[in-house]
């Protein structure tokens, strides 16, 4: 494949994982910090059950992407039912440990990887992903669930008082952002056609959120400008000086504190659901 | 066999004691999970290897200057990457916190590069034998050290006017305020106690394992924060306590299930989560509205 348009599948494939982990961090108000652990999951179940059970493409990833959901599931229960930043540490501390049991289990292949997974994904296969999760959170969004994850993230204990069980969408965000991550890990899969358990480290979920807080969390398509700046911005300084673009994370670990202080609502900043609300009743008289 | 594991248990345990001070005592105050602590330690320990080996200074010396070393670097990172978010929501300080680990972990990465260095610390270490049983003086010493930097903080806390006045600032921050306590300070002086300790830390732990890396602060920075929430996050006797039973559970843990030794810690931790999340000796806290 054409290098440019390897280069725009990855940004798609990247987009999904933005969009995913917006949608935890960005729109529900909680941080996770293995959002690449769910990438990598999915990406070696879809594998998995490609190789070894000869499932078609299509079932595979799906499937795939719903065992990283299972796994959002099992992690997010004991965790997200405590108030503050546990998750945080929770999501680090599983991802390591995921990472532990890829290198030492038998069936992924330890260190080595997985190799000879068949090259299906392409542009037009990711692209079509894209617009699917991108449509489908936006559905979410829209409906009852997407106001009471924005409603969390504003404020915990008016949401509850409000009636909304706020540990349970906390763990559905959870899942659904898991699902997608997942889903993102089957098209990479497939893409590179080899997997290994350090394409999905610490560092890769850093850069995942360094794509939200660039793009601005709590907006879906900052999150895509987000992915694409990130993706990009790299191969551009590849070409200038590779010595640069060894030592990215030390730019990345910069970005996230200047981001924090400078403009903490990223490029394409949200529209505040308080605001908006005041904004309203003020056009409306003051009611 | 058994007992030897027990002492090495509780030489680690203490420095993850060490480790969680910090965390507990910043997120006592501050409620922020100071990511870039297991940073601190880890320049901690390079600072001391340098003293030791660039400028052959005795071991204590070294120690000391790490300490000084870490607290500054501490209060340096409070006003830098913290302070500026004081105002803002309860993430927006998380990701600043990240971005410091990641930053500092990485330049020291680039400075120093990967590789692991032995820690030469000129110290004369023998091996007691008590009984039958084998210490190694450099394990009493840590331990020692551990003791001595605890018992001081815990007078500190205790004792001083400025320990009542970061005991009425965990407590409540806006009323110690009315009394006329600064804020301000004692959140800075409360950085610079912890990451002093952190520092500490990553000084023993370099000599104990004799090697120093620029990752080296991963993995005992988690830890040391899973120590704290299992003592009681924001409690200052449970982050002892919680080292301590965690660096027991995970050496008696490592003799059966040696491969996933850092998994225990985790395993640990969503136990207590699951079980009583408020900790051994943490008290629940109502929420105020």
């Amino acid at each position: 494949m054409n290098y440019y348009l390897q280069i725009l599948t990855v940004i798609m494939i990247n987009s999904i994982l933005a969009v995913s982990l917006n949608l935890i961090t960005g729109y529900t108000g909680q941080l996770s910090l293995g959002h690449a652990t769910f990438m990598g999951i999915g990406a070696y179940a879809a594998t998995l059950f490609t190789l070894k059970l000869h499932l078609p493409f299509l079932i595979s990833i799906i499937l795939g992407a719903s065992v990283a959901a299972f796994f959002g599931f099992i992690i997010g229960v004991p965790t997200l039912r405590l108030k503050g930043d546990y998750l945080a540490i929770a999501t680090l501390g599983f991802g390591e440990i995921m990472k532990n049991i890829l290198l030492n289990l038998e069936i992924t292949g330890g260190p080595m990887g997985l190799r000879g997974i068949p090259k299906v994904t392409n542009i037009y296969i990711s692209a079509v992903a894209l617009f699917l999760v991108i449509f489908s959170l936006n559905r979410i969004m829209n409906s009852r669930v997407g106001k009471s994850f924005i409603a969390i993230r504003e404020d915990e204990l008016a949401a509850e008082a409000m009636g909304i069980n706020t540990t349970q969408f906390k763990i559905l965000a959870f899942i659904i952002g898991a699902f997608y991550a997942g889903l993102a890990g089957g098209l990479y899969a497939f893409l590179f056609r080899y997997i290994n358990p350090k394409d999905f480290g610490f560092m890769k979920s850093i850069e995942i959120l360094c794509m939200v807080v660039l793009g601005g969390m709590g907006n879906t398509y900052g999150a895509v400008l987000g992915a694409c700046i990130i993706t990009v911005l790299p191969e551009l300084l590849r070409s200038i000086s590779p010595v640069i673009a060894q030592y990215r994370m030390v730019f990345y670990g910069l970005l996230l504190i200047i981001m924090m202080i400078v403009k903490p609502q990223g490029i394409i900043s949200a529209p505040s659901s308080n605001k908006k609300e005041y904004k309203n009743s003020l056009e409306k008289g003051g009611q | 066999m058994f007992f030897e594991q027990i002492i090495n248990g509780l030489t680690l345990g203490s420095t993850y004691s060490l480790i969680a001070l910090g965390y507990t005592m910043v997120y006592g105050i501050l409620e922020l999970i100071n990511f870039a602590h297991s940073e601190i330690y880890m320049i901690g320990a390079f600072i001391g290897l340098t003293m030791v080996s660039v400028y052959k200074l005795p071991f204590f010396a070294a120690l000391l200057i790490s300490m000084i070393g870490s607290c500054i670097l501490g209060i340096i990172i409070e006003k830098a990457a913290y302070k500026p978010l004081r105002k803002a929501n309860r993430i927006a300080p998380l990701i600043s916190a990240i971005g410091v680990s990641i930053f500092l972990q990485n330049a020291v990465l680039m400075i120093v590069g990967p590789q692991a260095r032995s820690f030469p610390s000129g110290l004369h270490i023998t091996t007691l034998n008590i009984g039958g049983f084998r210490i190694s003086t450099l394990q009493l010493l840590i331990l020692f050290v551990s003791i001595i930097l605890m018992v001081g903080l815990h007078f500190l806390i205790q004792k001083t006017k400025l320990g009542q006045a970061m005991r009425a600032t965990a407590q409540d921050k806006e009323a110690a305020q009315l009394m006329g306590i600064k804020i301000d300070h004692v959140i800075t002086f409360t950085f610079a106690i912890g990451s002093a300790l952190g520092g500490a830390a990553g000084v023993l732990v370099g000599v104990y394992f004799d090697s120093v890396d620029p990752m080296m602060g991963f993995f005992p920075g988690l830890k040391g924060f899973v120590a704290a929430v299992l003592g009681g996050i924001g409690s200052i006797p449970g982050a002892m306590l919680g080292g301590l039973i965690l660096g027991l559970v995970e050496m008696v843990g490592a003799v059966y299930m040696s491969r996933y030794k850092d998994a225990i810690a985790f395993a640990v931790l969503i136990f207590i989560l699951l079980l009583k999340p408020t900790g051994l000796l943490g008290r629940s806290v109502q929420e105020k509205v």
